[in-house]
């Protein structure tokens, strides 16, 4: 239905935009000089038509389903009258696929009743939408046919809905913050009005696990979240003693020492590292560098988790270094080469000059690129996901099976849940945790790069 | 002009030739030499993961793009494949085809006649998705009922594994000796003029010295865990340790004795024998004969010269193995005959996913993809090309847009696990959009990649030199028709290269996609945006979790399927640059 409608939408915009145009080039032949092009005045006639429509589905879009819901429940014959939400759920299912004609079996008369209410509340939904729209469609043409005259202001009125439009468009990145920002906080107010807020961050133990029935023991769910905190913080650890030298190194040489051809080989190696999906790694990790760790570790005698935070880290860790050295990189390149001219000037070899002058100069650059690195691996989930525990473990030995935020957020919210339990929302809590811990971090590093960052010119 | 050359007063002297100097220059040098080392190191180091990482996926891959099929000729009967006797397509389309398979491998094996045997012949060999083959091709012409029909039958995933070699070791040799065949009882005696049997049976000792050595290694394993524990775990540990010795132990003392005969049991490696168009398991050898139970039918009991019958040594014992001796012999016997072939697996890209590893295909992720990703490129493409424009060409220095300017940046940045949250929490559960659907998984995604695309947009119109844009003012352009006609055209080269790098992250992107439910067992292949489905990556996911090795292969051969996609669109990115990209 929603489809069919954006067609009439393209249809209706058509013919005005080609109404609008025939008048314009009407006024042009009866001799009139205009204000505007005979295109403008398409454009203005179809936006007229277009926009009340586009009001009408964004109106409609959620009222439809609410409507149709309330008749079929109203229709339900009293003695199949929902108790609670998950009834009212099944039984809409039920009227639902009678109504389509996919429902196997025989359907409960009280239930075909409301299949009935269901269709015929959809046919109305339906109907009053077409109506609502081209009713809207003719008002607006209405309104536009009278005012279009050769010196109407066409281009200008279509101008200004086309700027509006643009600043919509730039209104999603807000709109996106604020929708992250209240669809996370929200459920964390929830969940922290059943769990008090410093067991959460300070408590250290971790099991969500919540009693099915009030008597089982063992089974109260803990969600002290310091052993995810502490496993997140390991794999980082691992993962940037990878990619910070790594990373940093790479980009030294990419920048001072590098001939072209070296950099014409060296370069796309990191961008393809960076364009693998991190699904890719988390295969490798779990399927090839956590059974070759385990194996190395048992023939030096070392009891090695098969999930061992080294596996995770070390991947993770190759996973980010194209993101440090390409950070710093540009950090590294915008030093200007007069430091280093000076530098050579004073009879200091290269590396003495990278060591002493340029890394100096790019320092603040680097710490942000690392910075935003640790951010990086923080927030990483696939490689985790895969290659990482489950157990919220507290320690910081790299051969055990530790878990992440990232691995529990994933875990609580996949597959079936109901959004009323404190382990559905404690997941909410933790992405509340990790999107402000992300942000900060990126804060931080742009005020350290906006703060000391030398000018040269 | 002199006093140039004249030392100040005071200053230290360094002789450049001195012994110290030479010195001091040489472990410079060094360091020098060591640091440019370090970076060359660290670039090798990520181009040598690189390369492990492709290779290791590759390697994986290969058994999943070929399978194998058995050529069998069947007569499908009308009782059996119609449900009511007509040839109906209705009534055929729930025919029983499995009956019909049963009947053709009958066929094959006459002599299989013991309840267990049949019902392991009918299991362990063929694909349920073989019926699925035979019926198509009746439902294709029903003409073939009651006419023999040759058909390629898709073997189950453990045949089809143990056929690729990737179960079991094999080791074949041929008689050294002429073979003398003897039926005693149940069991068939075999002799052999050349010492034949010795060799196998010092093969076999030589097995047992591995598995002692196994356990003793396992077993100082385990005493070294056992230091560190305490308790209960301790005397678990401990008397696992004393098994694990003793097994080591009797295992030693058996491989000691080289000419005590030995029988061969599940944990040891198997030994099939070819003879006389049939093949037999052997259970005990000795230095002299060896002794083995009949697992295809032999044609006589002649006598076989050397060179005309074989040794099949499967090395992983047969308790280790999903597959066991008998059915081995089967699809031996049948490879004999000439009726086993391996064929390309274009199943994989035509089917969607089953349960069955060998039915498994990527066809409904690659079409859940490519729904989603038609979603997230028509949401972002116009929003992130209009809001760049905007905050490039139109927007007015001030707080807002510096606001505008600050989000994006951060958004960029926001991990992609939170954007799940975001289409969890926003589009299912407030909006009411279907779970799993390519809608949802568009959308999340589209908000995910907006910030890409909005800062390589408006870095491709900021390169638009200015000249353009007075030209266009100058002679009478509104500002709009300038940076629509004018500036944005020339723009798009860029614009277009930043959206395929976006749409390639989004391909890839898996995380957000778990979080909102395309993470279900889905058959069908999806039809609709609305309609529930799963994701190239996320198909990548599930299946790396299951155990099956054939799994493990189709998981390695999607993501060669997605890293090709990617690689495409990144080559398609970096040609548009070359292409286009105008230096003003």
């Amino acid at each position: 239905m929603v489809s069919l409608f954006f067609l009439l939408i393209v249809a209706v915009a058509l013919a005005a935009f080609a109404f609008g145009r025939s008048r314009g080039r009407a006024f042009v032949g009866g001799g009139a000089r205009l204000h505007s092009l005979p295109v403008y005045h398409g454009l203005f006639l179809a936006t007229l038509c277009v926009l009340p429509m586009l009001v009408a589905l964004a109106v409609w879009t959620p009222l439809a389903p609410r409507y149709v819901e309330a008749r079929t429940l109203a229709a339900l014959p009293a003695d199949l009258a929902p108790q609670n939400a998950l009834e009212q759920e099944g039984r809409l299912r039920e009227a639902r696929l009678v109504a389509l004609g996919q429902f196997a079996g025989t359907p409960d008369p009280g239930i075909a009743v409301a299949a009935d209410a269901y269709s015929g509340a959809r046919t109305e939904a339906e109907v009053a939408l077409l109506v609502l729209g081209l009713a809207g469609a003719a008002a607006g043409f209405a309104f536009g046919r009278r005012r279009l005259a050769p010196d109407f202001r066409a281009r200008n009125s279509f101008e200004h809905v086309t700027k509006v439009v643009l600043i919509a468009c730039s209104g999603v990145a807000i709109l996106t913050t604020v929708g992250i920002v209240f669809s996370v906080l929200f459920e964390t107010l929830r969940f922290f009005a059943r769990y008090p807020w410093y067991d959460f961050l300070f408590g250290l133990q971790w099991s969500p696990q919540t009693a099915i029935r009030a008597d089982q023991v063992g089974q109260s769910g803990t969600f002290g979240a310091v052993p995810l905190f502490a496993g997140t913080t390991l794999i980082m650890l691992i993962a940037m003693m990878v990619a910070g030298p790594v990373g940093l190194f790479a980009a030294i040489y990419m920048s001072e020492y590098a001939t072209p051809r070296v950099r014409a080989v060296a370069k796309p190696v990191l961008e393809v590292l960076a364009g693998i999906p991190t699904v890719v790694f988390g295969f490798f990790a779990a399927l090839t560098v956590a059974p070759f760790i385990k194996s190395v570790g048992e023939t030096l005698g070392l009891s090695v988790a098969s999930e061992s935070a080294l596996a995770a880290g070390l991947v993770m860790g190759v996973m980010i270094i194209p993101f440090v050295s390409s950070l710093s990189d540009d950090v590294i390149n915008a030093v200007p080469q007069s430091l280093r001219d000076g530098s050579y000037g004073m009879g200091a070899t290269r590396s003495e000059t990278i060591k002493r002058v340029v890394l100096p100069a790019a320092l603040p650059g680097i710490v942000s690129a690392l910075m935003l690195a640790i951010s990086r691996a923080v927030g990483e989930t696939m490689i985790v996901v895969m290659a990482a525990g489950l157990a919220g473990n507290l320690t910081f030995n790299p051969l055990e099976a530790v878990t992440t935020v990232t691995v529990q957020i994933k875990t609580l919210l996949v597959g079936d849940q109901e959004f009323d339990s404190a382990k559905t929302l404690s997941a909410f809590a933790l992405g509340f945790v990790l999107f402000f811990f992300t942000l900060a971090l990126n804060i931080i590093a742009l005020r350290i790069v906006r703060k000391y960052r030398e000018q040269y010119d | 002009m002199t006093d140039i050359a004249a030392p100040p007063p005071g200053a230290r002297r360094f002789g450049l030739s001195s012994d110290e100097a030479q010195a001091r220059l040489r472990r410079r040098h060094a360091a020098e030499a060591r640091f440019r080392a370090y970076g060359i190191g660290a670039i090798a180091l990520a181009a040598i993961f690189l390369v492990v990482l492709i290779s290791d996926v590759v390697v994986k891959a290969m058994p999943a793009f070929t399978e194998y099929r058995l050529t069998m000729t069947v007569t499908p009967t009308l009782e059996q494949v119609s449900s009511d006797g007509t040839t109906d397509p209705q009534a055929l389309r729930s025919g029983d085809y499995d009956a019909v398979l049963r009947a053709g491998l009958q066929e094959l094996f006459p002599q299989v006649t013991t309840r267990a045997l049949r019902r392991k012949l009918n299991n362990d060999l063929l694909s349920s998705g073989a019926a699925m083959t035979l019926r198509d091709r009746v439902l294709a012409d029903p003409a073939v009922i009651g006419q023999p029909v040759t058909i390629e039958a898709l073997f189950d995933d453990a045949a089809d594994l143990y056929l690729k070699g990737l179960m079991t070791g094999r080791r074949e040799s041929a008689g050294q000796g002429q073979a003398q065949v003897t039926l005693d009882g149940e069991d068939v005696v075999l002799t052999s003029s050349a010492p034949d049997f010795a060799r196998a049976l010092a093969e076999v000792k030589e097995s047992l010295r591995e598995e002692a050595a196994a356990d003793r290694r396992e077993a100082a394993r385990l005493t070294a865990a056992a230091a560190d524990v305490s308790g209960d775990q301790r005397e678990a540990l401990q008397r696992r340790i004393a098994d694990l010795e003793g097994e080591a132990a009797a295992a030693e003392a058996r491989a000691a004795a080289a000419d005590a005969p030995e029988r061969l049991t599940a944990d040891l490696p198997s030994k099939l024998v070819f003879i006389n168009g049939g093949i037999v398991k052997l259970t005990e050898i000795s230095a002299s004969e060896a002794r083995g139970t009949v697992l295809v039918p032999l044609a006589n009991t002649d006598a076989v010269a050397a060179g005309r019958w074989d040794i099949l040594t499967l090395t992983q014992p047969e308790a280790n193995r999903r597959l066991d001796d008998q059915v081995v012999a089967w699809l031996e016997d049948l490879k004999q005959r000439g009726m086993v072939a391996s064929h390309f697996a274009s199943r994989f890209f035509t089917s969607g996913d089953s349960r069955e590893p060998e039915q498994a295909g990527i066809l409904g992720a690659l079409i859940g993809s490519a729904l989603t990703m038609l979603v997230t490129l028509v949401l972002c493409l116009p929003i992130g090309v209009g809001a760049a424009v905007y905050l490039e060409e139109f927007a007015p220095k001030n707080r807002l847009t510096d606001l505008i300017e600050v989000n994006i940046n951060n958004l960029a940045a926001v991990p992609s696990i939170v954007f799940g949250l975001l289409g969890l929490a926003m589009f299912l559960n407030f909006f009411g959009l279907p779970r799993s659907a390519p809608l949802v998984g568009g959308l999340v995604l589209a908000l995910l990649v907006l910030p890409t695309i909005i800062i390589a947009s408006r870095a491709a119109l900021k390169s638009v030199p200015p000249s353009i844009r007075e030209a266009a003012l100058g002679i009478g352009a509104s500002h709009q028709q300038a940076v629509f006609h004018h500036v944005l055209p020339l723009a798009m080269p860029g614009i277009m290269t930043g959206t395929i790098i976006g749409m390639a992250h989004a391909l890839g992107e898996t995380a957000p996609l778990l979080l909102i439910g395309m993470v279900a067992f889905i058959v069908d292949v999806p039809g609709s945006i609305t309609d529930a489905a799963t994701a190239l990556p996320v198909q990548i996911y599930l299946w790396s979790d299951l155990p099956e090795p054939l799994f493990q292969a189709k998981t390695a051969a999607a993501i060669l399927v997605l890293l090709a996609f990617l690689f495409i669109m990144n080559g398609l990115a970096i040609l548009l640059r070359r292409r286009f990209e105008r230096r003003w």
